[in-house]
């Protein structure tokens, strides 16, 4: 079988990696970058625990072949928290960084820190934690990031686009309500 | 058992040219594979139905990903275009949005930023959801092969399930709508297990435009999937609504013929009694949705 030196970028960190033809992005992130917050639950494209966004749009990534992601950008929910620096200063996109956080106006604390949000979470990250939209976790990087990816190409969605953006991630704890009113919290 | 990420071992291959892609399919009959978005294939190589030594991504030809439009042409959609891609696409949004719909009936967002209508019509399920939109659209299929570029219209494309009109070597490039008759609205409804981007048990496409030669005053073209060997016409159906003036009865009458084309099969999803029910309901209540767009209410 052959081999195939690829290049990407996780997470804002470029990657060099040599893969099979047979290695899917998912199994590369997990056992290759060792980001193992990317979930592998069906193995079919069903379930949505392996969402990752691939150049900005979620893929389901046992469904990507990690030869196909050579030059693509790639993020896993390990880059949701502190991915907004660089973008702090970006209206409209909501992320709860470490420089924005005061300004939100929202009054987020996170629940290790105190006094300043040292995790720099996103928006959608903090809503899943303050809405209690966790329940067993399995779900909970694949919602996180179909969520960011939703609110990213539509800021104000109604019940029923959330709904519909998320009907590919399947949480068998069936915590769908709380989710579904954090993403609400976020947008 | 727990399901596994691996995939059996193959080659992955990106080809330079349509003719490298033929020569393959040709050179490696049976042991080479196409694939697009790999929705399909990924899934029946882990369930170690199928075992190709090469796979081939055609997607990165040149220009297969491109979707165009012009008010003269049409519209032209790369086979490796996503669903998503194409369902957002401001044309299809404003001139073809039974498209759209169909595609959005399919699996989950995620899924769709991957698969590919082309890879949809070529699996050639009965259950495509793009296959019965692509039928009323008219659609022509323009695959390559080795003698060049030949062109087949989507309503003669499916054969057989899992069967197409592609010959050894020939595979598909794009997909072109010419501009639709004046006054021309679609409807695509699918009814599944849930509402959630499951298979259909019935999907049922309805394209209505106006149409002075039909005594009506209006033409219909109404295709079915999930309910025969291949998505299908129902010319039947569509007769009824030409010979007479639009009304509840004529609609109830033309719903019945579509049923009467269904040749449903029983499976996991559905028994063919429900199908056959199902076709009737929901080409009425496309039917309905279509002549209320065109009378404008």
């Amino acid at each position: 079988m052959s081999q195939h030196s690829i290049t990407l970028t996780v997470n804002g960190t470029t990657e060099r990696a040599t893969v099979p033809s047979n290695m899917t992005l998912l199994t590369m992130l997990r056992e290759v970058l060792v980001l193992t917050g990317t979930k592998n639950g069906c193995a079919a494209g069903e379930c949505g625990a392996c969402t990752v966004l691939l150049n900005g749009e979620p893929v389901n990534s046992c469904m990507v072949l990690a030869v196909e992601a050579d030059g693509a950008e790639i993020v896993t929910v390990e880059g949701l928290a502190h991915s907004a620096p660089d973008k702090a200063g970006e209206a409209g996109r909501g992320h709860t960084s470490p420089v924005t956080t005061g300004e939100t106006g929202r009054g987020h604390t996170s629940p290790v820190t105190t006094g300043e949000d040292r995790w720099g979470l996103d928006a959608i990250q903090q809503a899943f934690v303050d809405l209690t939209g966790v329940q067993c976790g399995f779900c909970t990087p694949g919602m996180l990031i179909s969520a960011r990816a939703l609110l990213d190409r539509n800021p104000h969605p109604s019940e029923a686009e959330i709904k519909d953006a998320l009907r590919g991630n399947l949480c068998r704890c069936t915590g769908y309500t709380r989710i579904v009113e954090a993403v609400k919290q976020a947008a | 058992m727990l399901p596994t990420p691996g995939l059996p071992s193959f080659d992955y291959i990106q080809p330079a040219s349509p003719a490298d892609v033929t020569k393959m399919l040709l050179k490696h009959d049976g042991d080479a594979r196409l694939f697009m978005g790999g929705t399909d294939v990924f899934v029946r190589m882990r369930d170690g139905f199928i075992t190709p030594k090469f796979l081939i991504d055609v997607k990165r030809l040149p220009g297969m990903t491109a979707i165009k439009f012009t008010k003269r042409a049409g519209l032209t959609i790369g086979a490796g275009a996503s669903m998503n891609a194409i369902a957002r696409h401001p044309a299809v949004v404003e001139h073809y949005p039974i498209l759209a719909q169909a595609i959005d009936s399919v699996a989950s967002y995620q899924l769709r930023t991957r698969a590919t209508m082309g890879g949809n019509l070529c699996n050639a399920s009965p259950a495509a959801d793009t296959a019965p939109a692509a039928i009323v659209l008219g659609a022509n299929l323009v695959l390559y092969g080795r003698r060049g570029e030949r062109v087949v219209p989507a309503e003669k494309f499916f054969l057989a399930p899992g069967k197409t009109a592609l010959k050894p070597g020939e595979f598909l490039l794009r997909i072109e709508i010419s501009p639709l008759p004046k006054g021309a609205v679609g409807k695509y409804m699918k009814l599944g297990r849930n509402a959630h981007g499951d298979l259909a048990i019935v999907g049922v496409a309805v394209l209505g435009y106006p149409d002075k030669r039909a005594k009506s005053g209006y033409a219909f073209r109404i295709a079915l999937a999930s309910v025969a060997p291949t998505p299908i016409r129902s010319p039947q159906a569509e007769s009824v609504l030409m010979s007479s003036p639009i009304t509840p009865e004529v609609i109830a009458r033309a719903a019945t013929a579509a049923m009467e084309t269904a040749q449903p099969i029983s499976d996991v999803r559905s028994s063919a009694e429900y199908r056959r029910a199902m076709v009737k309901t929901l080409t009425r209540r496309a039917l309905e949705a279509v002549v209320d767009l065109m009378h404008g209410t």
